[in-house]
């Protein structure tokens, strides 16, 4: 539905994407991750053909962003970063608008407009003027001007930015009930976000794409391994070395006891499960297990991580 | 055409519901109508002075069209205050979107830039005939109670002389607005370019060279003159539409350039 293919955009020197590829399949929500500045903005506004790219090419819907833009205008919804919101109209006056110029027929207006309305929450405020409505509406107004007129492929960039909590599990149950139907492309620099909205992330930093892959892959493929925390009671010494001889287990730390428990973390390689083992290990020894649980690196570690290393590789090379 | 349309009927809801087409209005509406009435004061008093000097000296007075110098001297005045008042809703055109963002949403809908240039700018000639047509009441009146009454013609001539150089005015002034997102800096641009092609013809010489002729050319007050004289040319008529054909032209290639885009 959406194919990207060695997209690079230069603003004068600045590289702000370079040589970015990715494909997004019919009815996938995909999560665009970066930093600010890492470009994401841009790539956005090259698939909805707002400007044109330095190099690459794109095609959604079918067909090339750069030689039928009209074609794909017709099909995406695109949702900027900053609403692009008339603030004198009423919000029935700018739906009415905006389904006009996206070619809505004209018998059909009126019902797409309940239609938006109601999905995007905003049914009791058709005939209040946008400049006097709440940032989070503002944000709906949005987002139901990107959907007025059916697109097959949405384009969301940081539906969530600048709302209050509430508000942003409003945002995104309203984008996880558009999957299906439509093909999603949403961009965040808030790593909750993806996990709970994304089918496939791609993360972009400084312009290139790091890695593309789905959140639970990423997260075990990346952190190639658990964090174990085990609570113990009796002499820990010789624990350690004990639970090392197990060939996955990486390293061992003991914390500071608290309440005569000794809490220990375990960190292990490879995707092979050994808890077992180490509970084995524990009872052996003659100490008495009190908890054994599993800590999964969150995408917010792997990130810190991915952009870290990212940074690290550039000085070397440079 | 439809997309047309809802450009058109956008872009004068956009313009009025902002207070500066109202405070344009009734700037230009109290500036117009003061200066007819000085103009009109003045002319009965010169037409007095001199039916009294030729009582005096016993001579018939040289024949002097009163009704006419009204006309030019209201025309004359009609111009200098366009110039002023021009930059003033041409400014936030293309600028206004831009800053606000909604640009992205022009330039992502299925619109084509003919189709948003020429929207706006009918809305803007809309506009300028929002101005122009109350002022009729001022030429009803001099036809109405002037003796001898004016040609009119001549007040015809002069209102499309109006019309053309508004329209060239405002062709420049959306351009400008595409050159950036903030309207101060297209309002006080505008009206820069206006004073310069207003005045240029002083910087030509007397000869008549080339270089000389081809500025006075560009003087767009010397178009104008004929036409509050009553006289049409369609030299003049061309000069106005390839000005206003320039400036979209130079509005779409400013939109296709996307250098701005940030
Ligand atoms: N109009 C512009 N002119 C120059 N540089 C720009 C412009 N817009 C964006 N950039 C640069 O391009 C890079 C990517 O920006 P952007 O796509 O907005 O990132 P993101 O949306 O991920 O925050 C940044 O380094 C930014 O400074
Ligand atoms: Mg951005």
């Amino acid at each position: 539905m959406i194919q990207a293919e060695h997209l690079t955009k230069r603003y004068g020197f600045t590289t702000a994407i370079q040589d970015v590829s990715f494909e997004v399949r019919k009815g996938e929500i995909l999560g665009f991750l970066g930093p600010n500045g890492a470009g994401k903005t841009t790539t956005m506004r090259i698939l909805a053909g707002f400007f044109p790219a330095t190099e690459g090419r794109a095609i959604v819907a079918g067909f090339d962003v750069f030689e039928k833009p009209l074609e794909v205008k017709k099909r995406v919804g695109y949702m900027p970063e900053h609403p692009p919101l008339y603030e004198e109209m009423s919000v029935d006056a700018y739906l009415r608008f905006v389904a006009t110029i996206k070619g809505v027929d004209r018998d059909k207006i009126d019902s797409r407009l309940g239609d938006v309305k109601a999905r995007c929450g905003l049914a009791e405020e058709g005939s209040r003027l946008i400049k006097h409505l709440s940032k989070g509406y503002k944000q709906r107004v949005g987002l139901a001007q990107a959907l007025i007129h059916e697109p097959e492929v949405l384009i969301l960039d940081e539906p969530t930015i600048g709302l209050d909590p509430k508000q942003i599990i409003e945002v995104r149950e309203l984008i996880r009930g558009l999957a299906g139907d439509h093909t999603v492309i949403l961009s965040t620099h808030i790593l909750p976000e993806v996990s709970m909205t994304c089918e496939r992330v791609i993360i972009i930093n400084n312009g290139k794409i790091v890695v593309m892959d789905t959140p639970e892959n990423l997260t075990s493929q990346l952190s190639g391994g658990e964090r174990i925390e085990l609570d113990i009671v009796g002499p820990v010494e010789n624990l350690p070395a004990l639970l090392r001889e197990i060939p996955q287990v990486k390293n061992v730390s003991l914390g500071e006891p608290q309440n005569a428990r000794q809490p220990v973390l375990v960190e292990t390689e490879g995707s092979a499960d050994v808890r077992h083992l180490i509970a084995r290990k524990v009872i052996e020894s003659g100490l008495d297990l009190y908890r054994l649980s599993t800590q999964t690196m969150t995408l917010e570690e792997i990130f810190v991580k991915l952009t870290t290393e990212e940074e690290t590789q550039e000085e070397e090379t440079e | 055409m439809r997309n047309y349309l809802a450009i058109v009927t956008k872009e004068l809801r956009t313009l009025f519901v902002s207070p500066i087409a109202y405070v344009v209005l009734a700037v230009f509406f109290a500036i117009t109508g003061y200066f007819f009435y000085i103009i009109l004061g003045n002319v009965i008093e010169f037409v007095m002075q001199r039916a009294f000097q030729s009582q005096q000296f016993g001579a018939a007075p040289p024949p002097f069209d009163a009704p006419a110098a009204v006309i030019r001297g209201f025309f004359g005045i009609l111009s200098t205050i366009l110039l002023f008042l021009i930059p003033m809703i041409t400014m936030g055109i293309f600028a206004e979107e831009k800053k606000r963002g909604t640009i992205e949403l022009l330039f992502t809908s299925p619109l084509t830039h003919l189709q948003l240039i020429l929207g706006k700018f009918t809305a803007l000639i809309l506009f300028l005939l929002v101005m122009l047509v109350p002022t009729i009441v001022n030429s009803i009146l001099l036809y109405l109670l002037s003796e001898p009454a004016p040609r009119l013609v001549t007040m015809l001539v002069g209102y499309l002389g109006a019309f053309l150089l508004g329209g060239a005015l405002l062709a420049v002034g959306v351009f400008i607005s595409s050159l950036t997102e903030n309207q101060i800096v297209a309002a006080v641009l505008t009206f820069g370019t206006f004073l310069i092609l207003w005045v240029i013809d002083a910087t030509a010489g007397t000869g008549s060279t080339i270089t000389n002729e081809t500025i006075r050319y560009l003087s767009i007050l010397n178009h104008y003159e004929d036409f509050t004289k009553g006289v049409l040319d369609s030299q003049h008529v061309i000069f106005y539409l390839s000005f206003i054909f320039l400036g979209l032209f130079l509005t779409s290639v400013s939109l296709d350039s996307g250098k701005w885009r940030g």
